[in-house]
């Protein structure tokens, strides 16, 4: 039954594009060369051990507008994601080459502070990871590891941040149970809350809704909508809906190369590329 | 018609329905849970029925061809013997049954007849009788007295039996009132005089310390003699006076005394302060001697021992065990988790760690008597003889650390147990999703971050899994501490009241080996036997407790950081 369902679906998208009016967005031909850059990707390699995972990548990633990565599975998306805050230094064996700037700094300069770094780009996971505490203190845990502890200024940051993340009216009465008695889309709404808690720039989301319910899914959608007139967000998915709902630049790679990076409505009604154009009509991934 | 085509009949359709390995199992569970069930039941009956007041029987006593004696005693046990062995034993016996019933009794009165256990054959007590009088006397030295109360001398008044009724009353009273007065020695004895010498003992050191210190200038020399000939005066004289006290307590102790006689008809006079009880049994009803039993049991529990561990409580055995099973846990686990957090998060994953993590491993199997003898040749002559050297010199040459106690049988133990809470740990360690690391990272926490906030808090129920495990092994360790620190009787408590109130250089005894000392090196086997038995049981129940609340910690850890079964 549920390969049927697949199937249908595949029918039904393939052969056609996106059809980005039904997406009921505003259609946008600006160039990301009019855009204030924040992060800037020079020539990066990255293997993990002497497997090359990620070729000679280069691109620019906006400030305040929505980034997404689409392609198949494998394609080095989430690898190329994670170099943004060196969520790579954690693989042993993984080695990078060539370099990322934030700002115009080097985030791969041996004198960076991976801390630091890692409080300015926020990340928000796959499969939704709030600690074994309560809500509140999984709010308030980014700023209590900055020493923060005046109860005053906790209350108000994990108000706020909750209020960011769309979860405020759900949860305030209370804010002392236990984080994993909620429900996945609103423990994925927590993380999100967490991460915007200690006021990043950038917010890397790394298929933030592929472990949700549709519903849950359309609440972290608009919630990113609404995010981005605060922070640069750069999202990887698998589903081309949503990166066609939420973005506004899109990158198509496949097999660890960028293969086109442009507006997303271009990119998604005009592909400059055979590849980007089979992989979003459906022929292949 | 295809579906129902299962084999439902034959050997094979039996074997393949898993029916067998069902039972089995089923038979190796019922198996196991029967023979604790049995161990604590034989360990409950043999061990508590000692405490039940017995009564008291009277016999005439005549084997074949001796003359008759009289018999006062009470049952202990009772056997079939073979005839054979018996005449083999020189016993001329007028029966042919081929097996005859014979009893082992309690008869007391070691200080008159030499043994206070017997062996009689059922057959040749005769005219046996329980009379009310029958007296048993439980008494601070010579075990247990059988006889009649005959007379009580308060002084120089003498009260006869004349009205037994009131003789009894009057001999409850005294023993009473010189119960008491055993009390006020006790307290002076142990407390007082006790925190008197431990002070004179400081003195002398402190003394001893001058005379080393040979820098210092004759002036401040003069001064500090003169303060601490001062202090030793003053303590004397307390001394004189606690001693003048002690003096008239034991004059008004050792007042009254009772007289009694013998089944065999024998009088003798006992000073009413060698009394620990004194008891009619064949008077008692079922709730008298319930009530007796639990003030025996309760005695047994908070008392110290008497007659060479055979008689009195064992209460110091098990703040012994408690203690140092306490010490060890406060020892072992920071060094376990420390270990394994090393080893699992920070050390390089290679050649090395593996066989850093074989040793531990076999480190668990090494027996627990080479750590003994590690303990003793380490950490009591060396570093023990060290820590004498440095701090402790003016006690020399008498080791204070240098010499088995407390703190170095809680230390030997630890490293006995240390890979237990290693391997836990790291079990543990290893259980902690990726992602939740991942989630703390990502909002700019440290490594160290991390572990401490997120991932040892999780880690924590197996930590506690590694402890409940070291407890449950230390607990019921025994060779290792006859090296590094048990006695078959301290003195006194590790923990007092005298400054620094714990008293890690001491020696303390254990529960295990308290066992062993009771049941093998008893001059008295038959006494002590049921004592083995219940030591054995409390020993049990005592790790049991300890294990209850390190589980119950555990699932209260469990609860709060559930999401490992995510």
């Amino acid at each position: 039954m549920t390969v049927k369902i697949m199937e249908t679906n595949k029918t039904a998208t393939a052969g056609h594009a996106i059809d980005m009016e039904s997406l009921g967005r505003v259609r946008n031909e600006r160039s990301i060369h009019d855009e204030d850059i924040t992060l800037t990707v020079d020539n990066l390699d990255l293997y993990y051990g002497e497997k090359q995972a990620l070729f000679d990548i280069n691109m620019s990633i906006p400030r305040q507008k929505v980034t997404a990565f689409i392609g198949p599975s494998g394609c080095g998306k989430s690898t190329l994601l994670r170099c943004f805050n060196r969520m790579n230094d954690l693989v042993d064996s993984c080695r990078v080459e060539g370099g990322i700037s934030l700002d115009g700094a080097n985030i791969y300069d041996r004198a960076v502070d991976v801390a630091t770094l890692r409080r300015r780009v926020g990340m928000v996971f796959q499969k939704p990871n709030p600690f074994p505490k309560s809500i509140y203190e999984n709010v308030a845990y980014g700023l209590r590891i900055q020493g923060v502890n005046k109860k005053r200024v906790l209350d108000e940051v994990v108000e706020r941040s909750l209020r960011g993340a769309a979860l405020w009216d759900e949860v305030k009465d209370r804010l002392h149970d236990n984080a994993l008695g909620m429900s996945g889309g609103q423990q994925q709404r927590l993380v999100i809350a967490r991460t915007i808690a200690v006021e990043p720039e950038v917010l890397l989301l790394d298929e933030p809704a592929s472990a949700l319910d549709p519903i849950s899914t359309l609440k972290i959608e608009e919630l990113i909508y609404e995010l981005k007139d605060k922070y640069t967000i750069v999202i990887v998915t698998h589903n081309m809906q949503q990166a066609a709902r939420v973005s506004d630049y899109t990158a198509f790679m496949y097999m660890g190369k960028v293969i086109e990076f442009d507006n997303t409505d271009t990119l998604f009604t005009n592909p400059n590329n055979k590849q980007t154009e089979d992989y979003i009509t459906g022929r292949y991934g | 018609m295809y579906l129902q085509n299962k084999e439902t009949q034959g050997l094979k359709a039996w074997l393949k329905g898993g029916e067998p390995m069902i039972w089995m199992n089923a038979a190796a569970v019922t198996v196991s849970t029967l023979a604790v069930i049995g161990l604590l039941v034989l360990l409950a009956v043999r061990g508590f029925s000692h405490f039940w007041p017995a009564d008291v029987f009277v016999a005439d006593y005549q084997l074949p061809e001796q003359g008759s004696a009289v018999v006062m005693a009470e049952r202990v046990e009772s056997e079939e013997v073979a005839i054979e062995q018996l005449l083999s034993a020189g016993f001329a016996l007028d029966t042919d049954q081929a097996f005859i019933k014979r009893e082992l009794v309690k008869v007391g009165n070691r200080d008159v007849s030499g043994a206070d256990f017997k062996w009689v054959l059922s057959r040749y007590l005769m005219d046996t009788r329980y009379p009310e009088q029958a007296m048993v006397v439980e008494r601070r030295e010579w075990g247990n007295f059988y006889g009649f109360l005959r007379g009580l001398k308060r002084g120089d008044e003498l009260l006869t039996d004349a009205d037994e009724q009131l003789l009894w009353q009057e001999f409850q009273q005294s023993i009473a009132r010189a119960e008491s007065i055993h009390g006020d020695i006790e307290r002076i004895e142990k407390k007082e005089i006790g925190a008197i010498n431990y002070r004179l003992e400081k003195l002398r050191l402190r003394q001893r310390g001058l005379e080393l210190d040979r820098a210092m200038p004759a002036e401040r020399r003069a001064q500090k003699q003169l303060e601490i000939d001062s202090e030793r005066a003053e303590l004397d004289a307390q001394y004189a006076v606690l001693q003048k006290q002690l003096n008239a307590l034991y004059a008004q102790w050792n007042r009254d005394s009772f007289i009694v006689e013998t089944a065999q008809g024998q009088r003798r006079e006992q000073r009413v302060s060698t009394v620990v009880h004194a008891y009619q049994p064949n008077t008692m009803s079922v709730l008298d001697k319930i009530a007796f039993y639990a003030a025996k049991f309760v005695e047994f529990l908070t008392d110290e021992p008497r007659e060479a561990n055979t008689e009195g409580g064992i209460f110091p055995a098990i703040f012994g065990t408690v203690i140092m099973v306490l010490i060890m846990s406060i020892l072992v686990t920071p060094f376990g988790v420390i270990a394994a957090v090393y080893l699992r998060e920070y050390a390089k994953q290679g050649l090395m760690t593996r066989i850093v993590r074989i040793a531990v491993n076999n480190l668990a199997g090494v027996p627990s008597i080479v750590y003994g003898v590690f303990g003793l040749g380490f950490f009591i002559y060396f570093v023990g003889a060290e820590i004498d050297q440095a701090l402790f010199a003016e006690a020399l040459p008498s080791p204070t650390f240098g010499t088995p106690g407390l703190l170095w049988a809680s230390v030997t133990l630890a490293l006995l147990t240390l890979p237990v809470v290693i391997v836990a740990t790291e079990e543990g360690l290893s259980r902690i999703p990726h992602n939740l690391r991942e989630g703390s990272l990502a909002l700019g926490a440290t490594k160290a971050e991390t572990l401490w906030r997120v991932v040892l808090p999780m880690t924590s129920p197996a930590m506690m899994t590694g402890l409940i495990l070291a407890v449950a092994r230390a607990a019921g360790e025994v060779a290792p501490l006859m090296l590094v620190g048990v006695v078959k009787l301290a003195p006194s408590l590790p923990v007092d009241g005298n400054f620094p109130y714990f008293h890690l250089d001491q020696k303390f005894m254990h529960l295990g080996f308290h066992i062993y000392d009771v049941g093998f090196q008893s001059p008295n086997v038959e006494a002590a036997r049921p004592l083995v038995y219940a030591t054995a049981l409390l020993l049990v129940v005592i790790i049991a407790l300890l294990n209850l609340s390190a589980v119950a910690l555990r699932n209260h850890l469990r609860e709060k950081y559930k999401s490992l079964e995510m």
